[in-house]
């Protein structure tokens, strides 16, 4: 089965060490993607792959039974929006949206089309003002109208929200989810942060160093991650080694990982000291030092130990991988 | 364009660039390499004299440009006062002065039988002018005023790129106003009054209008360089230039080791710090007082000009305001075909040659900035290279290797026709114009042609409608220096011309050969008010 854009193998070099791919991924008609990843994991990479501003090495990009693997970005008919927006600071607003709406239609056919997309993203009326003029918030729909007007096949979205303050990221996040549901476009963003991924995306594409280690819908990811990487990258994660794996209820040669909100003070299990005791409201966070010198989390009511207090921990669920580190 | 096509078209500028500005240098250093004219310019104290004479000139315009342009900026930049803004502008006027124009107001204002000399003669009711005005000493007046306006301009835009919250921070941590100024403002200034300072050093060396009409007897190398050529001497006149050309690059490498870290600067991103009234009011009143009677000072260049291209032939003797005033000269100007035709000359050779400097550049931005061509090193330098060396080392060596029909060596008869004056003119704006370009590309958001391509543009409506739009307030700001600087030239035209060909500047010089000072002076009005419209469009964003 191929979906409605897939991505076969793709691969591409970056000077004689950095390599990203080959990564295969099948992206359905109308899914929202979320790449993600820490810097220098190839995400930005993949996402220009597709925009086509890369070309790639080997590998093909298809969309609707097209192979665009070589087309160039104009004829992609793929709306892209950029990390800083990338409006034309030279145009107003419904010259910048307007900017893709060429071709055969008409004058008023296209003013109409610009007044669509400025009300999709509730800036009607906005079409005479200077984009320097804008919010930061208001530039980013701007740029989303922009993206939207010529109707592309696939929306690309760049980090969408790392420029906005985090009190309007968001609010901005939900509206942004309804509006790519209303229009009912497929979609491919990027984002570093988890959450985002987790709460904009339908599935979660995690790369790392130009790998693809997983892609699965939010749960999958962080119930059963397929690798180290995965487990620790989304969500918080403590990693055990040795003694400590073991008394958690690993096996010999694994290590073990469990999230602090599977981890819980108990009569007997490994032992600690509380260190550091962190309240965020509904529960604590505790920071626990084991015999080995090693520190991880726990979470638990607030009430439940003192900084200084002996403690056992046992966990309700372990992730388990193969020790290959010392 | 693929990757390939890109490397093989930088490939081909650099090749091109190289042939007209590096290649006819390499020539003159290698017809310098003569044993006898090697010996003729070590023995002869003429030219020692000379090389001297450049020196130290271009070292004392620098130090009188410093301190009329720096003490200048400060009090503008600095202390509100009546008429800051208006004065601030005006300031900056010689600029649109082209360097011949404002020597010969310069000669009508305190000349022989210029404004000053004739009343300071009749008010002391002597019988000749009271002073001479040639030598050393007129060409540094020339000088200061006009070049301390880089200075005035460097320093004041490193102020006011200046962060008030470190000037704040300093005299948190305890430093006087005066501490404040020697171990915060200067150091982060810096980078500006050196750029000031290679710039002021460069054009004094490169300066020829001034020495050739108030010399007299005093040579400096550019002048020498011109009278060996017209002499016939061409194996010394190659060793002159290569001379020259030392001194420059000496001076330039040495000049750039003051630069300092010019990253200090952008490290700063707070408001600049505002300017503060002067309090006591006789202090403001004086420094008012003081900028209004130096807006004067500045302005009588211009306004001489303007007086003179007014009073017709052989009118005016031994009053000391002309008696009659009328458009003669102008008229003269734009109706007889032969005064016509150097002003058309002008325009036209100005118009084509910077037109190819920024048709050169854009490709050079394109290739450098956006598609990181192997070759990318070599065509910014290439570019940058006229910049380093005075227009007379570049007029000597084009008029060297133009002349000579050896196309397997890629020289050809160019000198005497009317290809190249243009040449010579591009070559002079190559860094105008690729400075310019190269800092508007750099700029420029890559993201821009991005969102343009995936929007479905074509590279032709993404080049129109994203890229050079960008690019225009860089790239009108490189072509209208470099077209002020093609018109007004004299450096390259005194050296390469032809009568049919013959520019501005040489018909000016022809008229005050010819006593017709008013004429001259008409031209020089024409060629102030092109200058200045143009760089008025220039500097509009």
């Amino acid at each position: 089965m191929t979906g409605f854009l897939a991505v076969q193998a793709i691969t591409k070099q970056w000077a004689h060490t950095v390599t990203v791919g080959p990564i295969s991924l099948d992206i359905a008609r109308g899914e929202i993607v979320a790449l993600l990843g820490p810097s220098g994991s190839g995400k930005t990479t993949m996402l220009r792959l597709l925009a086509g501003f890369e070309t790639a090495d080997s590998g093909r990009i298809v969309v609707d039974g097209e192979d665009v693997t070589a087309a160039p970005p104009a004829r992609r008919r793929f709306g892209m929006v950029f990390q800083h927006y990338a409006l034309f600071p030279h145009l107003d607003v419904g010259e910048n949206v307007g900017f893709g709406l060429t071709g055969s239609r008409e004058r008023g056919a296209a003013a109409a089309k610009v007044a669509e997309a400025l009300a999709l993203v509730d800036l009607a009326g906005f079409e005479r003002r200077k984009v320097h003029e804008l919010s930061g918030g208001q530039q980013q729909r701007v740029a989303l109208a922009r993206a939207l007007a010529p109707e592309p096949r696939v929306l690309l979205l760049d980090e969408p929200l790392s420029n906005l303050d985090p009190a309007l990221r968001e609010r901005t996040r939900r509206e942004l989810r309804q509006l790519i549901q209303r229009v009912a476009i497929t979609t491919v963003f990027v984002t570093h942060e988890q959450e985002e991924a987790f709460d904009l995306g339908d599935r979660v594409a995690v790369l790392n160093a130009g790998r693809l280690e997983q892609a699965g819908v939010a749960d999958e990811l962080y119930e059963h991650p397929a690798s180290l990487f995965v487990a620790s990258f989304v969500g918080r994660a403590n990693v055990f080694h040795g003694a400590a794996a073991r008394a958690l209820g690993g096996r010999d040669g694994q290590l073990v990982v469990a999230r602090p909100e599977r981890l819980r003070f108990a009569a007997s299990g490994l032992a600690g000291v509380v260190r550091e005791r962190r309240y965020t409201g509904p529960a604590a966070f505790y920071l626990v030092e084991s015999g080995d010198g090693a520190r991880f989390e726990v979470m638990a009511e607030p009430g439940a130990a003192r900084v200084g207090d002996p403690v056992h921990v046992t966990a309700s669920s372990l992730l388990t991988f193969p020790d290959g580190a010392p | 364009m693929s990757r390939r096509a890109a490397e093989l078209t930088a490939l081909a500028l650099t090749l091109l660039l190289a042939w007209i500005v590096l290649y006819p240098i390499l020539i003159v250093a290698t017809d310098a390499a003569d044993a006898s004219a090697l010996r003729a310019f070590v023995s002869r104290p003429g030219e020692w004299a000379a090389l001297w004479a450049s020196i130290w000139i271009s070292l004392a315009s620098v130090a009188l440009a410093a301190a009329i342009g720096i003490p200048l900026a400060f009090l503008f930049e600095w202390f509100e006062f009546p008429g800051r803004k208006t004065l601030g502008s005006l300031v900056a006027l010689p600029v649109v002065l082209p360097p011949l124009v404002g020597v010969i107001a310069f000669l009508f204002l305190y000349g022989e039988s210029g404004f000053i000399a004739r009343a300071v003669q009749a008010l002391l009711g002597l019988e000749r002018a009271p002073w001479r005005l040639q030598g050393p000493g007129a060409i540094l007046l020339v000088h200061a005023y006009s070049m301390y306006v880089y200075f005035y301009l460097f320093t004041r835009a490193g102020l006011a790129r200046l962060d008030v919250s470190m000037l704040e921070a300093a005299q948190a941590l305890g430093a006087g106003r005066r501490a404040t100024l020697r171990r915060v403002v200067l150091p982060l200034v810096r980078p500006a009054l050196v750029g000031a300072a290679i710039l002021t050093f460069m054009t004094a060396l490169g300066s020829f209008s001034a020495p050739y009409i108030f010399g007299g007897g005093f040579r400096v190398m550019t002048t020498q360089i011109v009278a060996t050529k017209l002499n016939g001497d061409l194996p010394l006149a190659m060793v002159e230039t290569l001379a020259l050309a030392l001194v420059a690059i000496v001076g330039l490498v040495l000049l750039r080791r003051t630069e300092g870290d010019a990253i200090l600067v952008a490290l700063g991103k707070g408001t600049a710090p505002r300017p503060r009234p002067i309090r006591r009011r006789g202090i403001r009143l004086a420094a008012a007082a003081a900028g209004w009677g130096l807006a004067v000072v500045l302005l009588l260049p211009h306004l001489t000009l303007g007086l003179v291209s007014l009073v017709p032939y052989g009118a005016w003797t031994t009053e000391i305001i002309p008696p009659v005033l009328n458009f003669e000269n102008y008229r003269r100007l734009f109706s007889e075909a032969e005064r016509l035709r150097p002003l058309l000359n002008s325009v036209w050779m100005a118009a084509v040659s910077t037109a190819a400097a920024v048709i050169l550049a854009l490709l050079a931005g394109w290739l450098i900035v956006r598609r990181r061509v192997a070759v990318r090193r070599a065509i910014e330098g290439l570019l940058a290279l006229p910049w380093a060396l005075p227009g007379t080392v570049f007029a000597i060596a084009l008029a060297t290797t133009f002349s000579v029909n050896a196309p397997a060596r890629l020289r050809l008869v160019l000198v005497g026709t009317a290809v190249i004056l243009p040449l010579a003119y591009l070559v002079r704006a190559l860094p105008l114009a690729g400075r310019g370009l190269l800092a508007a590309y750099r700029q420029m958001d890559p993201a821009l042609e991005e969102a343009a391509a995936s929007l479905g543009a074509g590279r032709w409506r993404t080049v129109t409608r994203v890229t050079l739009p960008q690019l225009k307030p860089g790239l009108a700001a490189g072509a209208s220096l470099a077209f002020v600087a093609a018109l007004g030239d004299i450096v390259a035209s005194i050296v390469l011309y032809t009568y049919e060909t013959r520019p501005i500047a040489i018909e000016i010089l022809s008229s005050l050969r010819l006593s017709e000072t008013g004429v001259a002076a008409a031209f020089g009005v024409v060629l102030m008010v092109v200058s200045a419209l143009v760089l008025g469009v220039g500097a509009r964003r």
